[in-house]
């Protein structure tokens, strides 16, 4: 039964992911491509693609494509298929959402407590160079381009950077208008 | 507004503007949810982060859930995380639907050589503040120095290096008293 199949298996995916969706596309790649053929690997590459240009945390975003062509795969209707894909993205939330409904309620309770008040004192600052470390992986010629092959487009992505740095931090942009800002700039120059 | 409502609409539109991964929404949620909503201060947003950073599942839809069982229990987190995930199923369906050749689209590629950047400074961003908030120091300065290293440089999993600064502060706090 696909949609009980579907169930099982992001839900699988859902409580073994820790750190964040790049970390659970090889899980999501073994299980659904390998052991369960829902789909060739150019079309788990597709989703990659996707994913990446489309809002949204990537786990959702590959569990609802991957539900909706499973049950078109399997042979069942669009609406079928549209049930698939909510059911897959449902099923990678629930069970972390139980666990961290337990943490949170945990916290709130015992927030001032010594021993609390201590962890988070020493976890503040890891959390700064946890973001710090992200932004520096991020540093790629897939988001800024190659610059020996395309130096045009180096440079323009470090300006863009600039620019965005500068506007949220010093002038206070909202990032949501700096995101539209940089995507219009980004159609008018290439 | 009801409280849902408002709970609804601020987490559908962080979870609409979260491109390129769960790092790239913590400023555009700093923003909604510390200086505009007023829900949590800057050191409790801060904390949200670790605990999210800390448990399985998807970093948008956990910070989600925690503030919005923060505010309305139980019910709040659902409606947080649910709100989370909507904008992304909406737009992966339509794209599952109608427009198979999304991703070759050349306007489509062209928007996001523009994006990527900024989401990279977007990320890079909070940092600054956060440290101010974290209470930065001479004698902690290295905590997130050597996390920057330990990540980047070395691959090491952030799990391990939350896990190994929890059990120091956890001791150091003992040994102090």
């Amino acid at each position: 039964m696909i949609f009980l199949e579907l169930f099982y298996v992001f839900s699988k995916i859902g409580i073994f992911n820790f750190g964040g969706g790049y970390a659970m596309l090889s899980l999501i790649q073994d299980e659904v491509v390998n052991k369960h053929h829902w789909m060739t690997i150019n079309e788990f590459t597709d989703i990659v693609a996707i994913s990446q240009s489309t809002p949204g945390p990537i786990g959702i975003n590959c569990a609802t494509y991957t539900g909706y062509t499973a049950v078109i795969h399997a042979g069942y209707p669009t609406w079928a298929a549209i049930l698939g894909a909510v059911l897959a993205s449902l099923s990678v939330i629930w069970l972390p959402f139980i666990l961290m409904v337990s943490i949170s309620q945990y916290l709130i309770k015992h927030h001032n407590s010594k021993a609390v008040t201590n962890i988070f004192g020493t976890l503040r600052p890891v959390i700064v160079g946890l973001l710090a470390a992200a932004a520096i992986m991020l540093m790629s010629k897939e988001n800024f381009g190659n610059p020996a092959e395309s130096p045009f487009v180096f440079v323009l992505s470090v300006a863009i950077f600039l620019l965005a740095f500068v506007g949220t931090r010093l002038y206070k942009v909202h990032p949501i208008i700096m995101i539209l800002l940089c995507g219009l700039a980004g159609l008018l120059i290439y | 507004m009801g409280i849902y409502t408002d709970i609804f609409l601020t987490f559908a539109k962080i979870g609409s503007f979260t491109l390129g991964g769960g790092y790239a929404m913590v400023q555009i949620m700093e923003k909604e949810v510390v200086d505009k909503k007023h829900w949590l201060d800057k050191e409790e947003f801060m904390d949200t982060l670790v605990v999210a950073q800390s448990t399985p599942g998807l970093f948008a839809i956990d910070m989600a859930s925690h503030i919005g069982l923060k505010l309305k229990g139980v019910t709040g987190g659902i409606v947080g995380a649910l709100a989370t995930a909507l904008p992304s199923i909406v737009a992966i369906l339509l794209i599952a639907i109608f427009f198979q050749t999304f991703k070759d689209n050349v306007y489509v590629e062209k928007i996001f050589m523009g994006v990527r950047p900024c989401v990279v400074a977007l990320i890079l961003a909070p940092c600054f503040g956060m440290a101010k908030k974290a209470k930065l120091n001479k004698f902690n300065w290295w905590i997130p120095l050597v996390t920057v290293v330990l990540i980047a440089a070395f691959g090491v999993s952030p799990i391990w290096c939350i896990l190994a600064a929890g059990i120091g502060g956890f001791i150091y706090g003992k040994l102090k008293s």
